[in-house]
C-alpha cells in the first residue's frame, strides 16, 4: 500500500515541531521498511490542530492532529494493521477525513481552497486545482473589462480600509503614465491576523497570478510585495515562488506569450507597523522612513516614485485571481449588503480553536467564536473580543450578535479591518489594554501628525492618572477630549482610531478603570 | 575583508536599486550584524543623499541596530492576541531569568531581546522568535528550555535547531 504524508511548513506549523515530526516519519518509516512519500503542505489553516499529519491512502485523505514525534510509530502502526480494533479510527488523534473536519467542512473556501491541498510550490499542482485559470482568461480581455469584472465582483479592499478595488483600479487605468506599479501590501501588522501570511505560505501562485492580472488591467509591468520581516518563512517561500513562476513563464517577459512584461519583487520591511498603511508603505518602497503622506494626492494617481501605483492587501489581490477564474457573478453571490464575497477571519488570542475561517460576509461574530472557536483555550468565559486589529474596539458580550459587514461594525463604531478576532478571557484588565493601545500607538507613531504623536503619549499618562484614580473625574473628561482630537485631527488611521480600543474599553468596562460610581456614558 | 569595504561593496550593489536604501541597511546588518555609524558618511555618498537623511532612515524602523548584539536575537510577541494568553508573565519571566531589559545583551553576550509586535502566529500564542525560528504556546518552562539549548554547546551557531 503506498502512502502519501503531509505535513505542513507554514510558519505556525513549525513553531509547533512538524518538523521534527517530519523527520521522525522519515525515520521510522526506514526502520519498518515501508515505502512512503512526504510533502511538505501548507497548512489548511486549522491551526488548533497543528501539526496536523495527513495522511493519503486509496485517494482519499486521512488526518491526526496535533502530532507530537512520540505520537508517530503509534500513528504508523495504526496505518499498517489488519487488526479492526488498532486500526487508524481508533487511534486517540484520528481526525477522519479532512476535508470532512467539521471546522473545514463548514467553511466556504474560495481564496483558501487550495490552502494545505499540496506543496505550496509546486506549480503542476496550483494549476491542477484552476490556477492559472484567471490569468489565461485575462490575457483573453482588454484592461478596462478585467477593470469592469473587479467591479462588478464588488470586491472591496481586505487590508482593512474596504475601499472598491475596481474604483481603485479604474482609477490607475485612466491615469495616463507609462510608468505604472502594483503594490501588494503584505505587512500584515496587525495582531490576530494571519491570513495574509497563511495565504502567501500555503498557496503563493494565487497572490502572484492576482498581481499579474492587475498588472494586465492596469497597463503595469512591475510589481512589489512590501513583506513586513518578521515573516522569514514566508519570504523565503514567496522568493521561490517567484523564481518558479518567471521560469514557467507566468512573471517576467511576455507573460503566457500575452506581449505583456510582468516583473515581481519582495521588498522586506524593517519591522515598522505603520507602513502597513499604505502611503507609507510607499516612501518605504521607496527607502525612506516609513512617514505617512497627506492624500491627495491618491496613491493611484500619485503613488511610487510619483507614478500611478495600485496599492493592495495579499486577499485583495488574491481574490482577484478567484474572479477572473470564476466569474465576478460567482464571486459577488456571496455575501450581504456592500460587503461581497468572502472574508477570511482569523481567530486568534485566548482561543480554543483558532485559524483561519473563510466564509461568506453576514455570519455573526458569535457564530465564529463560539461555532468555530468553541470558547477560550484556558476554558474561562469569554469578556471581551477585539476585532480588526490594534486599532479596533473592545467588543462587550452586548454586540457578540453584530453580523461580519462592514457597514454594521462601522455602525456600532468598530470595525473588521483585516479580520482579525482577538479573544479574551475574564481575567483581562481592559484598563491595561486601553493603555496599551495608547502605549502602541506612540511607540509605532511615524510622528508626522501632532495628535498621533504627541497624543498618544499623553493618552498614557492620562490613563495611568485615572486608574490611580487622581482627580478623576477632569481626566475622564480630558481623555474623551484628546480621543475626540486624536480621531479627528490625525491624518491616518494610526491615530485617527487608536481611540477606538481606548472608548470602547472605557465605556463598556468602566469597572476596570478603578473610581467608586461606572461613569455614564 | 574590512568592514568599510564589504559595505562599499553592498552599496556599489543596492545604489542602483529603485528604493535600494533599506534593501542596503538589511544587506549591512546581514553582513555586519548591525549599521556602524561610521558607515552612515559611506552610505550618504554612495546613494547622494545627506548624513541625516541616511540617518533618519535607520533611526525610524526598528530592525536596524546600529549597534552590535549578542550571538541570538530573542523577540517576545508584545502584540494583544499574545498577551490574551500570557505574554505579559513570559516578558516578565525573561527580563528577569535573563537579567536583561528590552534592547539589551546577556553579559555572555549569547542573548538580545527584543519586543516585536505580532509574528502572524497568533492562533498559537503565545509567541516567540529565536533567530529566524518562531515558537508557538511558550511558558515560562518552554522558555527557558529554549534558553539552556541556546546556550549549548552543540547548537551555539545563529539560527541552529534544536
Amino acid at each position: 500500500m503506498s502512502m502519501t504524508f503531509f505535513i505542513p511548513q507554514d510558519t505556525t506549523a513549525l513553531a509547533l515541531g512538524s518538523d521534527s515530526v517530519a523527520l521522525t516519519i522519515t525515520s521510522e518509516l526506514k526502520e519498518r521498511g515501508l515505502e512512503g512519500e512526504i510533502i511538505r503542505n501548507g497548512s489548511r489553516g486549522m491551526f488548533w490542530l497543528e501539526p496536523l499529519l495527513e495522511v493519503e491512502i486509496d485517494g482519499s485523505r486521512l488526518g491526526f492532529g496535533p502530532v507530537k514525534p512520540s505520537d508517530v510509530p503509534g500513528i504508523l502502526e495504526s496505518l499498517n494493521s489488519h487488526d479492526k480494533n488498532t486500526k487508524p479510527g481508533n487511534h486517540p488523534l484520528f481526525l477522519g477525513k479532512v476535508d470532512q473536519i467539521d471546522y473545514l467542512a463548514r467553511q466556504q473556501r474560495l481564496t483558501f481552497s487550495r490552502a494545505g491541498v499540496g506543496d505550496p510550490l509546486c506549480i503542476e499542482n496550483y494549476q491542477r486545482l484552476s490556477g492559472f485559470v484567471g490569468l489565461t482568461h485575462a490575457i483573453k480581455l482588454k484592461s478596462q473589462e478585467i477593470v469592469d469584472q473587479i467591479k462588478d465582483s464588488g470586491l472591496r479592499g481586505r487590508g482593512g480600509a474596504a475601499f472598491p478595488a475596481g474604483i481603485k483600479w479604474q482609477t490607475v487605468l485612466d491615469t495616463a503614465g507609462e510608468q505604472k506599479y502594483i503594490v501588494c501590501n503584505a505587512d500584515e501588522g496587525d495582531s490576530g491576523t494571519f491570513a495574509d501570511r497563511l495565504l502567501m505560505e500555503a498557496d503563493p501562485y494565487q497572490l502572484i497570478e492576482g498581481m499579474a492580472i492587475a498588472g494586465l488591467a492596469v497597463g503595469a509591468n512591475q510589481g512589489y510585495i512590501y513583506l513586513r520581516s518578521e515573516y522569514p518563512v514566508a519570504h523565503k517561500i514567496l522568493n521561490q515562488a517567484i523564481e518558479r513562476a518567471t521560469e514557467a513563464g507566468f512573471l517576467g517577459e511576455n507573460i503566457c506569450s500575452s506581449g505583456n512584461d510582468f516583473f515581481l519583487e519582495v521588498r522586506l520591511g524593517a519591522g515598522a507597523y505603520i507602513c502597513g498603511e499604505e502611503t507609507s508603505l510607499l516612501e518605504s518602497l521607496e527607502g525612506k522612513r516609513g512617514m505617512v503622506r497627506a492624500k491627495p494626492p491618491l496613491p493611484a494617481i500619485e503613488g511610487l516614485f510619483g507614478k500611478p501605483t495600485v496599492v493592495n492587501n495579499v486577499l485583495t489581490l488574491g481574490a482577484v485571481a478567484t474572479i477572473l477564474e470564476q466569474g465576478s457573478k460567482t464571486y459577488k453571490d456571496f455575501g450581504m449588503g456592500r460587503s461581497r464575497g468572502t472574508l477570511a477571519v482569523q481567530l486568534a488570542g485566548n482561543v480554543k480553536r483558532g485559524g483561519v475561517i473563510e466564509l461568506a460576509f453576514g455570519v455573526t461574530l458569535r457564530e465564529v467564536v463560539e461555532g468555530f472557536g468553541c470558547g477560550t483555550y484556558s476554558g474561562r468565559p469569554i469578556r471581551a473580543i477585539q476585532m480588526g486589529g490594534p486599532l479596533g474596539a473592545f467588543l462587550p458580550e452586548s454586540q457578540w450578535d453584530t453580523p461580519l459587514d462592514y457597514e454594521s461594525f462601522a455602525a456600532i463604531k468598530a470595525m473588521i479591518g483585516h479580520g482579525g478576532i482577538v479573544v479574551f478571557d475574564d481575567t483581562v484588565d481592559m484598563a491595561a489594554q486601553a493603555r496599551f493601545a495608547m502605549e502602541f500607538c506612540a511607540v509605532e507613531s511615524c510622528g508626522k501628525c501632532t495628535p498621533c504623536r504627541i497624543g498618544a503619549t499623553r493618552g498614557v499618562e492620562v490613563i495611568d492618572r485615572i486608574v490611580q484614580n487622581q482627580d478623576r473625574d477632569n481626566n475622564l473628561i480630558l481623555l474623551t477630549d484628546l480621543c475626540d482630537t486624536m480621531e479627528l485631527g490625525s491624518l491616518c488611521a494610526m491615530g485617527g482610531m487608536t481611540p477606538f480600543p481606548v472608548r470602547s474599553a472605557l465605556t463598556y468596562f468602566t469597572e476596570d478603570f478603578g473610581g467608586e460610581s461606572p461613569r455614564e456614558n | 575583508m574590512d568592514k568599510s569595504a564589504n559595505i562599499d561593496q553592498l552599496i556599489e550593489q543596492f545604489k542602483t536599486l529603485p528604493g535600494g536604501l533599506l534593501p542596503l541597511l538589511r544587506a549591512v546588518k546581514h553582513a555586519v550584524g548591525y549599521i556602524p555609524d561610521e558607515s552612515v558618511p559611506q552610505i550618504a555618498k554612495g546613494f547622494n543623499l545627506s548624513r541625516a537623511e541616511v540617518h533618519g532612515v535607520i533611526s525610524f524602523y526598528h530592525d536596524f541596530n546600529t549597534s552590535p548584539g549578542g550571538q541570538h536575537c530573542v523577540q517576545i510577541c508584545r502584540a494583544e492576541a499574545c498577551q490574551s494568553m500570557g505574554s505579559r508573565q513570559i516578558e516578565a519571566h525573561a527580563k528577569k531569568s535573563l537579567g536583561i531589559e528590552y534592547g539589551e545583551t546577556t553579559k555572555d553576550g549569547k542573548v538580545t531581546l527584543q519586543p516585536v509586535y505580532c509574528l502572524g502566529n497568533c492562533a498559537c500564542s503565545p509567541s516567540i522568535r529565536i533567530n529566524d525560528d518562531i515558537h508557538a504556546r511558550v511558558s515560562a518552562a518552554s522558555f527557558d528550555q529554549l534558553m539552556s539549548e541556546l546556550c549549548s554547546p552543540v547548537t551555539n551557531d545563529v539560527g541552529a535547531k534544536k
